[in-house]
């Protein structure tokens, strides 16, 4: 049973950060219809900004290390959100009216783009995060260890997602933007600028991606210039699990596929791990298409 | 500058391929008054529509709104310079309750960006509440006030055509236009319809409107135009184009027995 339990808050730990990469899909799926593959690589420079500025700046021997990490979180989030909007304004907006299939081999080409503008910068060696940041201590709740790190980890997510929840359903730019992934030609006239929506949501998504990048590498210590393919799809099959382009269905997803990788690794095999993760993918695709909270994606694709 | 037309379309010109959709067609809409459109199916009524709503570029010809050119402009800077539409086919936003979506249509009249709806402060607050005060007068002002919590794809489909015209009017425009809004409506609703047209009017909202109920039309217009493939065969008052012989040979004598629309 402690085992259970600690396997379950690893799960939801992990699984925080698949929901904030799986939010970027799924707020881009919304409005425009588009995979973006390049998110996953947004999500691996999140984690190597991170270690440079972290490094370079010394900013928790400064301001202590949660302070720290918070204004480290909020430059990384900044910069990523840059690229992230560079990004659309560079690969998809030109693509804006082509057929889908040409903005998706657009962002298979950016993703080959950063993953090896990284390589070159940083080498293709793995990176190491210092590990003397944050106390290595653990609490004990309910008789189960609980390492600080996780739950500094989980609550961040939470409050990311609390934050982007707020924000979408009770700002007057999040209503813009829910209009204009449901009908793009009724919100342009609310005099809505669509446009614009798209840049934010380019903002948004790889923000928390970015942030996503730098909480795995304070959390396993070690990065590498292509761990942003298997994090993205690991997010897109959260993404899809939850439903795509439904908000809280991509952090209900990918918690849920936190848990029931984190569970499957300890009870059926560690090795399976990635493999029960596409598995339910399949499942998923194959006994509900609209993922667990998505409806009626049949009249959206 | 008192006689100046609210809208005035010159030469409009608007070609999908090899099919001319809208050919130089050229009227003016006076301020305040009510026009409608009117034309058999696919004589590119609802192209002028998306032509003066920059959902289309014109090929040719030029839209003047208030003597300004709108032919290039995009959307939402065309719906903050005062002009609105409703579709022919009801164009909600499903899943947002009544109230949401005319909350959406207050959008362009406001001004708090991001961050300031983030940080809540105060004038940012004022301007929400504002704007839902605007939501509901709209909604009453249609008659949906007691359907303000529904989702909009529950309501009835006279509803939501009220929905739409109350979503429109939160833009705050100085025309309206409307792509068929008696559409799907029995004479009771058409009725309500008919009387909310003359209220917007009287608001000193110019309407434009196009309609295939020709009771509706005669009763409400001051002037129509009327559209037969792309060209304009005629326009004048209600009892001028009753008595039009082109106009009797394109439509009014052979009424078409509702159908789809053009697009």
């Amino acid at each position: 049973m402690q085992l259970f339990f600690e396997q379950l808050t690893n799960g939801l730990a992990v699984g925080g950060i698949y929901a904030l990469i799986a939010l970027g899909y799924t707020m881009v799926y919304g409005v425009l219809k588009l995979i973006n593959f390049a998110h996953g690589d947004l999500f691996t420079i999140g984690a190597y900004l991170g270690l440079t500025l972290l490094v370079s700046m010394g900013l928790t021997s400064h301001l202590g290390p949660l302070a720290g990490i918070l204004v480290l979180t909020i430059m990384v989030m900044g910069l990523v959100a840059v690229i992230g909007a560079l990004l659309e304004r560079v690969a998809y907006r030109p693509l804006r009216t082509s057929p889908r299939l040409s903005a998706v081999v657009s962002a298979l080409g950016a993703s080959i783009f950063f993953q090896n503008a990284i390589m070159l910068i940083y080498g293709a060696r793995f990176r190491v995060y210092p590990h003397d940041i944050l106390p290595v201590t653990s609490i004990t709740l309910f008789g189960v260890q609980i390492p600080v790190m996780r739950i500094l980890l989980f609550t961040a997510s939470i409050v990311m997602m609390a934050g982007l929840y707020f924000f979408v359903q009770r700002t007057r730019t999040g209503t813009a933007i829910r209009a204009a992934a449901i009908d793009q030609g009724a919100a342009k006239l609310m005099g809505i600028d669509v446009n614009r929506v798209i840049m934010y949501v380019f903002l948004i998504g790889p923000a928390l991606g970015g942030a996503a990048g730098m909480m795995v590498g304070l959390y396993y210590g070690q990065i590498n210039f292509t761990m942003g393919w298997v994090y993205g799809l690991k997010a897109f099959t959260a993404a899809i699990l939850g439903g795509i382009g439904n908000i809280p269905g991509a952090m209900l997803g990918g918690l849920l596929l936190g848990v029931i990788e984190a569970l499957g690794a300890t009870y059926i095999s560690l090795a399976w791990k990635d493999a029960i993760s596409f598995l339910v993918l399949i499942l998923i695709l194959i006994f509900r298409p609209t993922g667990i909270l998505g409806e009626r994606v049949a009249d959206k694709v | 500058m008192s006689n100046q037309p609210l809208l005035r379309l010159a030469d409009l010109t608007k070609s999908f391929g090899g099919v001319m959709a809208v050919n130089r067609v050229s009227f003016d809409v006076d301020s305040g008054s009510i026009v409608g459109l009117i034309g058999p199916n696919g004589a590119g009524k609802t192209t002028v529509f998306n032509l003066i709503t920059g959902n289309y570029r014109p090929d040719k010809g030029e839209i003047l709104f208030d003597g300004q050119s709108i032919a290039t402009m995009r959307t939402h800077r065309i719906v903050s310079l005062g002009i609105a539409r409703t579709f022919q086919t009801i164009r909600l936003f499903p899943n947002m309750s009544a109230l949401e979506n005319v909350l959406a249509g207050c959008h362009c009249r406001m001004r708090s960006g991001v961050i300031g709806s983030m940080l809540r402060l105060p004038w940012q607050k004022r301007e929400e509440r504002q704007a839902l005060e605007t939501a509901v007068a709209e909604l009453s002002f249609v008659g949906l006030r007691q359907q303000l919590d529904q989702v909009a794809r529950n309501l009835s489909y006279g509803n939501q055509r009220l929905l739409e015209i109350a979503r429109a009017l939160a833009t705050r425009p100085r025309f309206l236009i409307l792509d068929e809004p008696a559409g799907g409506m029995n004479d009771y609703e058409t009725q309500v319809l008919v009387d909310l047209i003359l209220q917007i009017r009287d608001r000193g909202i110019t309407v434009l409107l196009i309609e295939h109920d020709m009771n509706l039309v005669m009763k409400i217009c001051d002037n129509l135009v009327v559209l037969e493939y792309g060209i304009l065969i005629a326009q004048g008052t209600p009892e001028e184009i009753r008595t039009d012989q082109r106009v009797i040979d394109a439509y009014l004598g052979a009424p078409d027995a509702d159908g789809d629309e053009d697009f």
